[in-house]
């Protein structure tokens, strides 16, 4: 198990890292998100042993790892853009932690990698034919071969387009339940960290702000900036808070929505759900695939989104009334 | 992300560092302005105009170990209304090669610094004409041996001989040695130094004054002389500043093949030197100018070889080049007068013997040393 | 095809430079050698090759400069990262001395070499005076600043992060090294081994001032046979033997150089604060420097020596003609005109290399193109395996007269030395300009960048800092340089090389302090150009 203790790094002077603690228990995937400069991959990079803490303490099983060198660690690194090693073929990166390791049966077992991450017959190629998915998907390969203690996964889809990193997100998911590799992973993408991860620990400004399963972050965000990195779509304080909680029978000084947390109640007031008195002009109508997506300025709370049916023909200017889902909101702290 | 802090370079300068480049930028400009008054074409002079087409440039062809003062060449601009190009070579047998390359289509008018150990060859090979003045008194005496056209003009002459350390023989109580002969006693044993015979202009006289000396017995006798453990060096400057005892470099070794003018540059501010010639072991070299046959401006090549045996050139060879005046009556300066006394005879080897032989002395020599 | 035509456009301005100043002088003089009556002799070529002498020289040349390229490569990596990747104080200064021993006159090295090296010197203990050892020390000293600098300039700009990603693998720093430190910085060091070995090759004078005159090379014999024996043909046969070797030698090391994919990240990571892991490379590197610096150092002593005292008399001297008035301007004049060469020598040289460097690094979209790259590549190297006797002696027979008559012109002398520093530029710039991924080329060119643009936004960036470096060599080649300067400067203009030749040729303790004081003022301009040439800083990527 990986633990971080109190932990602070320094770059030039300049804290990166303050105070962060957290473990990575065996067998598991955490990831740390939290937007570009916030100091994760600094975090991530003191795990590896290419950073020295300034202050704290990075044990492995009870194990200060302070002065043992990267190579001793057992931590294997996976950059952001792969960082083959362009001048060795595609099975001579696959296969250098094994090489380095003297272990037999190198061909083989690069094959059997290869093939788990869906590249067979790629081994003869060089890194720079490659795609940048299947690049990535070699740097999996190889850093899996290393058989690591911790695989160390730094923003491992963020290069890719939109529709090959949803798909090497399940991938990369399956891949490390099946090898059973304990993972830290940082992103600042949460769909990526929520592919992936058990554990969530939610990183700003050097400091990590929250922390646990990944189910309980995302209905609990401690305040309103993590709800937003999170994804949520607006967050309401006061008066405003109180006005949408109270449709659902909650109170709270804040509380956090989602796109979806409101919906346009198309049969009137009178509809399903809780009785709502919340109700305004439509400003902006969106069609995607599964919804339309509408703004509505309530009076006394301002834009808040909203969900229509697709039957409604909702259209701008027309007065709707809207009720609230209970699921699809977060009452926040007080902050 | 930080791991692109780590790649950064460094770009946001500090003030300090700037400060810093800013002191070096302005350093390196005013040092490429003092130094080059911003010329980007090398040469700040107008000398560089004038082929060998124009007749009223002499185009000298010459070592570059010639050197004139200003005011004898302004001398001589003034007297003949020529200007005189000077274009130098690396040291005599290129010279020597470069005319005899170009014979009948020279690129200069007039070549100095052929001397009598190489004259044969230019000969040999057609470049020259002959002269068509007359030489001061004094002069006809150096003429080389063999040339009947009286094509080479003797400009001036010197002696390669053994130098010793007076001081240092005195220090250790040894008399010095006199001749050839004393130099493979063992009571010199490590103290001669002599600069090659391959690679060296004084080195390759020193080995005809041994074949001067010993005829064909000249490798037994150079056998000898490593055995007693003479060193040999590359050049006059290894030999002399190097090892020499006398030399500016802490040398260890007394006796050195240098020239019976190098006395007059010991001189010790007490009225006397701390070396001396030994004038049973010279070898003459005569330094020649001629006049290069097909050059453009033959008039000029006259002129300016009229020039080199006057007055002026004569006087000021002791001091520019480090050589003796060929012509009678050129008055010396004081310190060669005084300290540079020279031999009443010296070697000579048959300049056409030595172009017969060079090639085969010398390997059979480089054998000897390299054994 | 417009592809083509431009390649051939930058391509001739070198080509014709190299071929007026390269190959007409050596094919002149090879011709003189080979049809010495006007008809071809292969007999007589035949005949010096059989000599035994003459196969003991190529011997003795090919294991000396085999064994100096193979010290000067293993000494110089530790320098090189060292001085390239670390950051301690003082790094700049001592980056820049390291041009120092390029600039010192041999005949004045050689008598610094002789006071450490002889009999109760301060090296006497190691015994090898007039042995081939005294040799390869020569040799290393002054060339293992073409290992650290070309090296190191590939070195600074490597990223740092495969090498991180190696270790979180579990590989040592020992097998980053191997496994991927030195397979990227292979091209360079193929580069920089190959010129080394030409240079010691070719070297003259450390083989005749230090080693004595017990071993040939041979440049020596070329020399021999060429000025003093005034056998052509001979000369002719050696000099065939080096065009030979020296294209063997490309071959073999483009061969050796090619890596599967040139491309390599370049970052410019800032250099680190040593780490207790660093002592070893930092020892070696003190070392290095401390053999470099004893010669230098037992010069500079013995140039504050005036009479058995310190004085500053011999430096004050410099600015005089010297005793008698051995020079025909002061050294100080002397000075200024080899900064002015040198400036010259400097930007025909970087001119030419990075023309060169750019038509050698464009992709290749045939094998044919390819082939005519590697040929061109070879033949921008030759000027530096061909023995300066023969090219000298070439330049005066065939540029000395009508049609050519290029003797008085002003750059001439500044030409010849930018020849003999553009294989250094090229062999800098080349690995790095090779590195570059086409794509951003590809990729600025898409965003619409013309072809001068996109040079500047991606190759410049890149380049500028070995540009630096290799401008730092084309000066300090420059200011040293004496072979062809000793043939081609006028009487009235000599460099301080020539001038130190002349007072070192001259006997008086006067002159011979003169000599010493020269070059330590030479030495020392070097390095002060050179440092402040470095501390402007380059601009950071992407700053254009």
């Amino acid at each position: 198990m990986l633990s971080l203790e109190d932990v602070s790094i320094s770059y030039d002077g300049t804290p990166a890292v303050l105070g962060a603690s957290l473990e990575v228990p065996d067998g598991s995937v955490v990831a740390v998100l939290g937007p570009s400069g916030c100091g994760k991959s600094t975090l991530l990079r003191a795990v590896a042993g290419l950073e020295r803490p300034v202050s704290g303490r990075i044990g492995w099983d009870g194990a200060d790892l302070a002065g043992v060198p990267t190579h001793k660690r057992g931590f294997a690194l996976m950059f952001q853009d792969g960082q083959l090693f362009t001048h060795l073929t595609v099975a001579r990166n696959v296969g250098y932690a094994l090489r380095l390791r003297r272990v037999p049966d190198v061909a083989q077992r690069v094959e059997r990698l290869l093939a788990l991450v869906g590249l067979e017959g790629y081994g003869a190629r060089l890194p720079g034919t490659l795609s940048g998915g299947e690049r990535q998907r070699v740097a999996l390969a190889r850093s899996l071969a290393a058989e690591p203690r911790l695989l160390l996964l730094d923003e491992p889809l963020s290069a890719l387009d939109a529709g090959l990193r949803e798909r090497l997100a399940g991938d990369l998911h399956d891949i490390l339940r099946e090898a059973g590799t304990t993972t830290l992973v940082v992103t600042h993408d949460q769909e990526e960290a929520f592919a992936l991860a058990d554990r969530l620990v939610v990183m700003r400004d050097g400091r990590i702000v929250q922390q646990g399963d990944i189910a309980d972050v995302w209905a609990r965000p401690v305040d309103a900036q993590t709800a937003l990195f999170l994804g949520y779509a607006r967050v309401l304080e006061g008066a405003a808070a109180a006005r949408v909680l109270a449709v659902v029978g909650l109170d709270g000084g804040a509380v956090a929505l989602r796109r979806s947390a409101l919906t346009v109640d198309s049969e009137g007031p009178a509809g399903g759900g809780p009785r709502s008195d919340l109700g305004g002009t439509v400003r902006t109508v969106r069609a995607t695939p599964d919804a339309i997506r509408v703004v509505v300025a309530v009076p006394g709370i301002g834009e808040v989104d909203a969900l229509a049916s697709p039957a409604a023909r909702t259209a701008v200017g027309e007065q709707v009334s809207l009720g609230v889902d209970a699921s699809r909101l977060a009452v926040l702290g007080r902050s | 992300m930080t791991s692109r802090r780590a790649t950064r370079t460094t770009s946001s300068a500090s003030p300090a560092r700037a400060a810093r480049t800013t002191v070096a930028a302005a350093a390196l400009g005013a040092l490429a302005l003092a130094a080059t008054s911003c010329s980007l074409v090398g040469g700040d002079d107008d000398t560089g105009q004038g082929g060998s087409g124009e007749s009223d440039t002499v185009v000298l062809l010459t070592h570059n170990d010639f050197f004139l003062p200003d005011e004898v060449v302004a001398a001589f601009e003034e007297e003949s209304g020529y200007q005189l190009d000077v274009r130098p070579t690396d040291g005599v047998g290129n010279l020597v090669n470069l005319v005899s390359e170009q014979a009948g289509k020279p690129s200069g008018d007039v070549v100095f610094g052929v001397d009598n150990t190489f004259a044969s060859r230019v000969l040999g090979a057609d470049a020259l004409t002959s002269y068509a003045g007359d030489l001061p008194p004094g002069v006809a005496t150096y003429a080389l041996p063999g040339d009947d056209e009286g094509d080479l003009v003797p400009v001036d002459n010197g002696n390669v001989c053994v130098n010793v350390d007076d001081v240092w023989f005195a220090k250790q109580e040894i008399e010095p040695p006199v001749t050839l002969d004393d130099l493979t006693d063992p009571a010199y044993e490590g103290l001669f130094v002599v600069p090659s015979a391959a690679s060296s202009s004084p080195g390759l006289a020193f080995l005809l004054s041994t074949i001067a000396e010993y005829g064909d017995e000249w490798p037994s006798y150079w056998e000898d002389l490593l055995a007693n453990d003479t060193e040999i060096v590359a050049g006059w400057s290894e030999a002399y500043q190097s090892e020499f005892t006398q030399g500016g470099g802490d040398g260890d070794r007394p006796i050195v093949v240098s020239y019976d003018s190098s006395p007059a540059f010991t001189v010790d501010g007490e009225g006397g030197t701390t070396t001396s010639a030994l004038l049973d072991t010279c070898y003459q070299q005569v330094e020649y100018a001629a006049a290069l046959d097909g050059a453009d401006n033959p008039d000029g090549a006259q002129a300016l070889l009229d020039f080199m045996v006057g007055p002026d050139v004569q006087a000021a060879l002791p001091e520019s080049m480090y050589v003796f005046p060929v012509a009678d009556d050129t008055e010396l300066p004081s310190d060669w007068a005084t300290f540079a006394a020279r031999p009443s005879e010296s070697y000579e080897v048959d300049p056409a013997e030595i172009e017969a032989n060079r090639e085969d002395w010398l390997i059979e020599w480089t054998d000897i040393i390299s054994r | 095809m417009k592809r083509a035509a431009g390649l051939v456009a930058l391509a001739t301005l070198p080509l014709g430079v190299l071929t007026v100043f390269f190959v007409l002088p050596v094919v002149g003089m090879l011709g003189r050698g080979l049809w010495p009556d006007g008809s071809f002799d292969p007999a007589a070529l035949y005949d010096v090759l059989s000599r035994p002498r003459v196969g003991r020289v190529i011997w003795f040349t090919v294991w000396t400069s085999t064994v100096a390229t193979v010290v000067a490569v293993v000494l110089g990596l530790p320098a090189a990262y060292a001085l390239h990747r670390l950051d301690f104080p003082l790094r700049g200064v001592v980056r820049s001395a390291l041009l120092v021993p390029f600039v010192l006159p041999t005949v004045v090295v050689g008598v610094a070499f002789r006071q450490l090296l002889r009999e109760g010197g301060p090296l006497g203990f190691l015994g090898i005076d007039g042995t081939p050892w005294a040799i390869l020390a020569g040799l290393v000293f002054f060339n293992v600043a073409v290992v650290i600098r070309s090296v190191g300039a590939a070195w600074e700009s490597l990223d740092r992060r495969p090498g991180e990603a190696a270790a979180a693998l579990g590989a040592t720093p020992r097998q980053v090294f191997t496994s991927i430190t030195l397979p990227s910085l292979r091209p360079a060091i193929v580069s920089s081994a190959s010129v080394v070995f030409l240079f010691c090759a070719t070297a003259f004078g450390v083989v005749l001032t230090i080693g004595g005159v017990r071993y040939a090379s041979v440049e020596t014999e070329i020399y021999l046979l060429t000025t003093v024996l005034y056998d052509l043909p001979g000369a002719a046969a050696l000099s065939i033997v080096q065009l030979l070797a020296v294209v063997a030698l490309l071959a073999v090391s483009a061969r050796v150089r090619r890596v599967p994919d040139p491309t390599v990240q370049r970052a410019t990571p800032r250099p680190l604060r040593p780490r207790r892991s660093d002592a070893p490379q930092l020892i070696a590197t003190g070392v290095l420097l401390a053999l470099l610096a004893a010669p230098i150092a037992a010069l500079v002593a013995e140039s504050l020596r005036v009479e058995d005292r310190w004085s500053l008399g011999h430096y004050r001297n410099l600015a005089t003609t010297g005793g008698d008035g051995v020079l025909v301007v002061p050294v100080t004049t002397a000075l200024r005109n080899s900064l002015q060469t040198a400036l010259d020598a400097t930007w025909i040289a970087l001119l030419l290399g990075l023309l060169v460097s750019v038509v050698l690094t464009r992709r290749s979209r045939s094998a044919t193109e390819r082939r005519v790259r590697s040929v061109l590549d070879g033949f921008f190297m030759l000027p530096l395996g061909v023995s300066a006797v023969t090219l000298g002696f070439g330049f005066l027979v065939t540029l000395g007269r009508e049609p050519l008559d290029l003797r008085t012109w002003p750059l001439l002398v500044p030409v010849a030395q930018a020849l003999v520093a553009l294989p250094l530029v090229v062999r800098t710039l080349v690995p790095v300009l090779a590195g570059i991924d086409d794509r951003q080329r590809q990729a600025a060119a898409s965003l619409g960048a013309g072809a001068l643009r996109t040079a500047m936004t991606v190759d410049v960036p890149i380049v500028l800092r070995p540009v630096v470096a290799a401008a730092g060599f084309a000066f300090a080649v420059s200011l040293g340089e004496f072979g062809a300067t000793s043939f081609l400067s006028r009487a009235d203009h000599p460099t301080v090389p020539v001038v130190i030749f002349r007072l070192i040729g001259r006997p008086g303790e006067g002159n011979y302090g003169m000599a010493l004081a020269a070059s330590v003022v030479l030495a020392a301009t070097t390095a002060l150009v050179i440092l402040a040439v470095e501390r402007l800083r380059v601009p950071a990527m992407g700053s254009w």
